[in-house]
């Protein structure tokens, strides 16, 4: 006799032979999904009396969240930073090409710009969710121009600027509004930034310390104030002394709340960072460990040269450079391939490494309870992965929007 | 009765496993003829239930036309705390097999008014037909489902207060924290039991030696509420020789030699695929 549909008639789908990351662990469980979100089955079954509608089998692979990456500058031609494309559109290409890596949502990066590029694009940068259009945008990750002079990297010297003057009310100016954006990188060092960093805080930006000659007391003052996240550990920053640790001493800084977890994105695209140095990271401090890919517009272009805001970039294999210098400038390594070399780079578990796409940048940003897990009533965002780690398809809200052809669903 | 000894606890599981099987493929539920079930929990049917969920992998059997009726349940704990047989029977058996959530029933130690619910149980097995095999276990002090020593040997569906013993056995999945495990449960009573059509009880380890020969080498007594099956037209106890260590030597003898009998309830293993058109065998006589 089938179940009495009462309620709902949303259909319910229930995946099959696979293993999925949940509690910190891989388990051999099904996924249950219904209108977009996670289901407990065991609550379906015992008050709603419902069994599954449709059943998938997953061929014994891995299902795990769906990526995020907190740091991306475009990518497959299109650069965040630019003002003369169609930025909306350049975002939705974008966001469309990253569910083959499986990243189902992302922070679309800005490099330092001039104050009417932020004007112009941030308000195109709308935050939305997921779909078979593309990976959802959770916000935009402005970095710079409140940066250090000495630590810019890449970014353009001349739109450097500093909180001298109107401090909050400058920074407000500059970007024009903070409606869009989701992380602001900064140099702490910078005078008054700690009052900026507070009202950011405050309003609920999530403040990062990076392209900064700060030394590690006013990192742990910015940490005070609200920051919690570092850009790139290591890159653009004081290398970590043992006298003087810099931005980096606050992996293990005793001067911070408990409550107030610090953490840091890393580059594990083998290049940006030794292996020695990620494990020395990850071991130091791995509840805090963030995966990015920094990456760049040529990100699934290949070899040659490419724009990155105002300045012309190298790409050379994986690696790529400020034209005619040897000044690292971003990467164009996948999320999904960051993740894979982080698990063969520092040994650690499967379940670390996918964390660290996952769980974390869904920590840093405050989502948790939507992003990120496969919790009971979080957002059906999820990969399937075989054992190598590499994507098999991609679902957002429990629909399929992206699977390589040897899938079988 | 009839006594089925196995050589370990895997053994009389397994063999227990593949006797639900028969029987159910041997009625041939259908949509209006469904096989009524009645379940335990507890660690000793676990690899039991593995193996029925291992035949419905296999194609072998299926619980589409299966009802369930489970002897018990704690009362005040959450249905999804760890350690409800609610949680015990969905991550044991029920999500691994096909029956249908309307088919499942479990009292609910949570009702508002708990003697109506156990009278509305007692209702839903009688609308269900009655159980046709009931499957239990047996306490180090000889109890059916919870129905504790003293407990009345014709009692029905009820609210009881564990006794200490009961408490302090069930307090290895509390993190053995006394105060942590509930006090009071429903259960079906022994009556309830007796009226189903067959009663199978899986006894296994030395610690239930002696209530299995309490239960059926001396007589019966609401001390040891097992010994009520002993008036029962059709009882199985499976155990394995462990749990035989009390029993008489001669008890022994005798039923491990009508094994080459009791073997053929389980051998030859029917399986649904073939169902349609095999013959239900001829049973072998009872005793």
């Amino acid at each position: 006799m089938p179940p009495h549909k009462i309620g709902t008639e949303a259909q319910i789908v229930q995946f099959t032979n696979c293993r999925i990351l949940r509690g910190h662990e891989l388990i051999w469980e099904d996924l249950w999904i219904r209108e977009g979100r996670i289901l407990d089955p065991e609550k379906l079954f015992f008050e709603e009396k419902k069994s599954a509608d449709v059943k998938k089998d997953c061929e014994g692979h891995i299902l795990a969240p769906g990526f995020i990456d907190v740091q991306i500058n475009g990518g497959f031609g299109v650069d965040f930073s630019l003002t003369h494309e169609d930025i909306s559109a350049g975002v939705a290409l974008v966001a469309k090409n990253l569910l083959a890596y499986g990243v189902t949502s992302f922070c679309p990066t800005l490099v330092t710009s001039p104050p009417d590029v932020y004007h112009k694009v941030l308000p195109q940068i709308t935050v939305r969710n997921g779909s078979s259009k593309g990976a959802g945008v959770l916000g935009a990750h402005v970095e710079g121009p409140f940066i250090s002079h000495e630590k810019r990297g890449a970014h353009p010297d001349s739109h450097l600027r500093t909180f001298e003057g109107d401090a909050f009310q400058e920074l407000l100016k500059t970007y024009g509004s903070l409606d869009n954006i989701a992380i602001i990188t900064l140099a702490p060092e910078l005078k008054r930034s700690h009052e900026v960093i507070k009202e950011l805080t405050s309003r609920g930006v999530c403040v990062s310390v990076g392209h900064s000659v700060s030394h590690l007391k006013e990192a742990e003052e910015a940490v005070r104030n609200g920051a919690r996240f570092i850009t790139h550990l290591f890159n653009a920053m004081l290398p970590f002394h043992h006298r003087d640790p810099g931005i980096v001493g606050l992996l293990t800084s005793d001067q911070i709340a408990p409550e107030q977890q610090v953490f840091f994105g890393m580059i594990a695209d083998g290049i940006h960072t030794h292996p020695a140095a990620l494990r020395i990271a990850h071991r130091a401090h791995p509840k805090g460990l963030v995966l990015v890919t920094d990456a760049l517009p040529a990100l699934g272009l290949g070899n040659g040269r490419h724009t990155l805001g105002q300045q012309e970039i190298e790409v050379d294999g994986l690696r790529c450079c400020v034209a005619g210098t040897n000044t690292l400038c971003g990467s164009v390594a996948s999320l999904d391939t960051c993740v894979r070399h982080f698990l063969q780079a520092t040994g650690c578990s499967v379940e670390t490494a996918l964390e660290a796409a996952t769980l974390h940048p869904a920590q840093l940003l405050g989502i948790e309870k939507q992003k990120g897990t496969l919790d009971f009533g979080s957002d059906a965002d999820f990969v399937v992965l075989d054992d190598s780690l590499n994507v098999k398809a991609t679902y957002i809200a429990g629909d399929l929007v992206w699977k390589d052809k040897t899938f079988s669903h | 009765m009839k006594l089925i000894i196995l050589e370990d606890a895997l053994q009389a599981s397994e063999w227990a496993a593949k006797y639900i099987r028969n029987r159910i493929v041997q009625f041939q539920p259908g949509p209006t003829r469904y096989f009524t079930l009645g379940l335990p929990t507890g660690t000793t049917p676990l690899h039991c239930y593995k193996k029925l969920i291992e035949y419905y992998k296999n194609g072998d059997l299926s619980f589409k036309y299966v009802k369930t009726f489970n002897m018990d349940e704690y009362v005040g704990i959450p249905r999804d705390h760890p350690e409800s047989f609610h949680s015990y029977m969905w991550n044991n058996f029920f999500k691994h097999i096909d029956i249908c959530p309307t088919n499942a029933y479990i009292l609910d130690g949570n009702a508002s008014d708990l003697q109506t619910e156990c009278d509305t149980f007692e209702k839903k097995i009688k609308e269900a037909g009655g159980i046709e095999l009931c499957v239990g276990g047996i306490g180090t002090e000889g109890h059916i489902a919870f129905n504790e020593p003293g407990s009345s040997l014709v009692s029905r569906t009820r609210v009881k207060t564990l006794a200490m013993d009961t408490i302090l056995a069930n307090s290895r999945y509390f993190d053995g924290e006394l105060s942590k495990v509930p006090k009071m449960v429903l259960t079906v009573g022994v009556g309830t039991v007796m009226d189903a059509r067959e009663v199978m009880i899986l006894i296994t380890g030395a610690q239930k030696a002696l209530a299995l020969h309490k239960a059926i080498e001396e007589g019966i007594n609401h001390m040891w509420t097992v010994s009520a099956f002993q008036q029962h037209p059709r009882v199985i106890f499976v155990c394995d020789e462990d749990a035989t260590l009390e029993l008489k030597v001669k008890t022994v003898k005798y039923f491990k030699g009508l094994m080459i009998v009791h073997n053929k309830l389980v051998e030859p293993l029917y399986s649904m695929k073939e169902a349609k058109d095999s013959q239900p065998s001829k049973r072998p006589y009872s005793d």
